[in-house]
């Protein structure tokens, strides 16, 4: 099983498995923040502090041609994923819980989407403009479906939204990737990763969403958070 | 599958060619297991990316191909409910004629599709008509 090899990276294991220690949140409660750690040594000499990191910066062209990078999110939050056009495992699974979570909030500004190809050399504009039209989406301001340009440096971005990725020929189209779906909050730190294969999991994205928008309202206001 | 672990007469009936194929379990697990992620649990697709199964006339429409179409997969043009698609459906050579057959009477009699059951043997003379 690809998933079970993709889960032997320690890093990667740990992070994925990490939500799923925690208790569900409470109403009015706060989503962890995941993903990387800083390792800060202390000044004092005692216990090292281990700060979050937000995910690192990107640039992307999207099916309309448009770059899309961390600014394109500034102020709100978005969920992202991994995928790519002619993926005959996986992604068509993963792409149709997306859509589930995007027909919640079409218009709703709050929330942006963000697809990005694992294969970059098949998935042009073009490919990924008809890929997009064809999901559903017609308005790539709403959902974009972009590309890095270069796939070894795709892998270490996947990585970084905590998706699992690697060539491999045993896979069905090459490449043997999870269907993490990522939500990242205003301030580029990633609030939960969500297994997309997983009903289970899919609902607990649609429940804990709620909870990221109103703590970025609040923070918009001024009132308080994090 | 778990063929082996069938007991001998039931293992008899199963592969037994020209009778019925009764067996929608397992059917029903082959979907969940080969086909539902890209044509959804209820046979519905995924937009104009995926053709749906649930009310396709192209089922009607070609039906004696659809064992072969399972058995290869295909990536052409194709036109579902006058919806045309073009994507990758992967092949099946891992599964036999009986599966198939089952695989078939599933879908064909799901999500009101309402086929003639299939037999066996019918699906195996089909098969050894494929390229
Ligand atoms: C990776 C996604 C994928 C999987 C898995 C898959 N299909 Fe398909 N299927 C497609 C696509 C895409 C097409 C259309 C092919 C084209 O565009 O040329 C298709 C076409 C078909 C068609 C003919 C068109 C229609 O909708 O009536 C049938 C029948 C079919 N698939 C049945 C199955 C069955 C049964 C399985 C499980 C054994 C299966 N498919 C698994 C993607 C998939």
């Amino acid at each position: 099983m690809t998933l079970k090899r993709l889960l032997l990276l320690p890093a990667l294991a740990g992070t994925l498995l990490a939500p799923a220690c925690t208790a569900p949140p409470k109403e009015a409660a706060q989503l962890p923040i995941l993903g990387e750690r800083d390792i800060r040594p202390r000044a004092d000499g005692g216990p090292a502090d281990t700060l979050a990191t937000p995910v690192p910066a990107f640039a992307l062209r999207d099916q309309a041609g448009q770059p899309v990078s961390n600014a394109t999110f500034a102020g709100r939050a978005y969920l992202a994923d991994f995928f790519f056009a002619t993926c005959p495992g996986i992604c068509p699974k993963l792409q149709s819980e997306m859509l589930s979570v995007f027909k919640l909030y079409p218009t709703d500004a709050r929330l942006g989407f963000l697809s990005i190809t694992i294969d970059p050399a098949h998935d042009s504009t073009a490919v990924l403009r008809d890929y997009a039209q064809r999901l559903g989406v017609p308005d790539a301001n709403r959902w974009h479906f972009a590309t890095l340009g270069d796939r070894a440096a795709t892998f270490t971005l996947a990585n970084r939204f905590l998706t699992g990725v690697m060539p491999d020929t045993q896979s069905p189209g090459g490449l043997a990737h999870n269907g993490t779906l990522a939500l990242i909050d205003d301030r580029g730190y990633i609030r939960g990763a969500y297994d997309g294969m997983n009903a289970q999991e899919v609902a607990r994205l649609k429940a804990e969403l709620p909870l990221l928008l109103a703590e970025i309202d609040a923070r918009k206001k001024g009132v308080a958070g994090r | 599958m778990p063929l082996r672990r069938l007991p001998g007469f039931l293992l008899l009936l199963v592969l037994l060619p020209g009778c019925f194929s009764n067996n929608r379990h397992q059917g029903e697990k082959l979907y969940a297991q080969h086909c539902a992620n890209c044509h959804g649990d209820k046979g519905q697709g995924i937009g104009r990316l995926i053709p749906p199964l649930a009310g396709s006339d192209y089922l009607v429409d070609h039906r004696a191909e659809l064992a072969c179409l399972l058995r290869n997969g295909q990536n052409e043009v194709i036109v579902v409910n006058g919806i045309g698609y073009h994507n990758i459906m992967p092949g099946n050579k891992g599964l036999s004629p009986a599966q198939l057959t089952n695989l078939l009477n599933y879908i064909e009699s799901h999500w009101g599709n309402e086929a003639a059951p299939r037999t066996i043997s019918e699906v195996q003379a089909q098969m050894d008509k494929c390229h």
